[in-house]
């Protein structure tokens, strides 16, 4: 009976033992990778904010405050999303929108938006998409030059009929054999200009530094 | 035949993880999109492999039996966790590429099979060699499979290399064929099913050439047991 109870301590403190061992060893990775990936992580922001904004602002140094937003209705999710002020000497010049578009073929399309201060877009690229491959993933920059249409476009009123794939009577070209990918990104563009028209006010004056 | 050339030969051929024992299916058919993945996610694991097979080996005496598949557990999954963060630091790209994947080597079959069918009953070296061999076999099908697709779907070669390697080794990558029309069942899921299954069945092939040819010679080969 002593010896079970023996063997039975002895395994419980191997375990703990185990346990202690490889949780030591992830933490000393994790303490020494951690400034390394918080890096890697502002790079990839970095680098996608400066491909939304028009050429002259992304070379710049610019500063930037953020305003949180949840709005599923225009920006097509429940959670909140980042718009971000881009100011050079205190003058804003350009928005950067982070938003969705749900309706996408195979679920939700996470979009970064660039609107400069006139209203027109100055960018927009995916950040995150399941589209089929081949087929609607075409909205990423690496596969085809159709999400560069959008440069420079401006919503002139809400039902502004342009705003629609050519198929529905727009302006902008689908892909052959998916039309459903292109139409999800145009609405949810379309939806992010009628929210900036609406709201610039509260955003200039709501937006803290981040 | 030496030792160690028996375990190469099991681990490259003869009992390949991807052909044979068919373990780790999962990312071997999901990842296998491009090359480039593929390579990606066979060096993870064969790191894995190795330093899992190496620490099972070491600790074998100690751990009694009752309690030897927990403790493996936790070594292979602080393993993973350790190549992770190392991937989400070093090679950021790819490790967005490749996702769920990462996290996933933790329930790959061949990592835990190997070292409760070898590592635990073998000396550290045989163990860590066995771990490489099995790595390499199981690495070396990912990458046949994600060639074979990419140059299917997108008549290219080694597509966001520098995800993984840095952007010196851009170069690496060509665009063999252009189609007009892309075959793309062959970077869905099925075409990665049926890639899979050609070279399954050219295996076979092979083998049975070889062994009607040189009986003795195959027949000599036993295998190790499996779990």
């Amino acid at each position: 009976m002593s010896s079970k109870r023996y063997s039975m301590t002895k395994n419980a403190g191997m375990l703990a033992l185990f346990a202690f061992g490889c949780t030591l060893l992830v933490v000393i990775v994790n303490y020494f990778t951690a400034p390394r990936i918080e890096v890697q992580v502002a790079k990839q922001l970095l680098r996608s904010t400066n491909e939304v904004l028009s050429p002259e602002l992304a070379g710049n140094d610019y500063q930037q405050r953020c305003y949180q937003e949840t709005n599923q209705q225009f920006l097509g999710s429940d959670k909140a999303q980042t718009i971000r002020l881009i100011s050079v000497d205190g003058q804003v010049q350009a928005f950067v929108y982070q938003t969705t578009a749900p309706d996408g073929y195979s679920g939700a399309i996470r979009l970064l938006v660039g609107v400069n201060e006139d209203g027109s877009v100055s960018g927009v690229r995916v950040v995150q998409h399941n589209e089929t491959p081949g087929l609607g993933d075409k909205v990423e920059t690496r596969k085809s030059d159709w999400i560069y249409q959008f440069d420079q476009q401006k919503l002139l009123e809400e039902k502004d009929p342009r705003w629609a794939v050519k198929k529905d009577g727009g302006q902008f070209d689908a892909f052959t054999g998916a039309t459903i990918t292109p139409r999800a990104v145009v609405k949810a563009v379309k939806n992010v200009l009628i929210y900036h028209s609406n709201n610039q006010q509260i955003l200039h004056q709501s937006a803290v530094d981040c | 035949m030496s030792e160690y050339k028996k375990l190469a030969w099991q681990g490259l051929w003869k009992n390949n993880p991807g052909l044979v024992q068919l373990l780790g299916l999962c990312p071997l058919l999901a990842v296998t999109s491009t090359l480039t993945n593929a390579i990606g996610l066979g060096v993870a694991t064969m790191l894995v492999l190795i330093a899992s097979n190496t620490t099972v080996s070491l600790i074998r005496k100690w751990v009694a039996k009752e309690i030897r598949i927990p403790v493996f557990v936790m070594v292979i999954a602080s393993f993973v966790t350790c190549i992770q963060l190392l991937m989400n630091a070093y090679t950021y790209g790819l490790y967005q590429n490749l996702g769920i994947f990462i996290p996933l080597i933790v329930t790959n079959c061949i990592i835990i099979g190997r070292a409760e069918a070898f590592a635990a009953r073998n000396e550290v070296k045989p163990a860590a060699f066995d771990g490489l061999m099995m790595g390499l076999g199981f690495g070396l099908v990912l990458a046949l499979v994600g060639a074979i697709r990419e140059l299917l779907g997108n008549g290219s070669l080694f597509y966001g290399v520098e995800l993984l390697l840095g952007d010196w080794s851009s170069f690496l990558y060509v665009q063999l064929v252009n189609f007009d029309e892309h075959f793309l069942v062959a970077i869905l899921p099925p075409g990665a099913f049926l890639v899979m299954g050609f070279i399954i069945a050219l295996k076979n092939i092979i083998d049975s050439k070889v062994n009607t040819k040189q009986p003795d010679e195959a027949s000599n080969m036993e295998s190790t047991p499996q779990s």
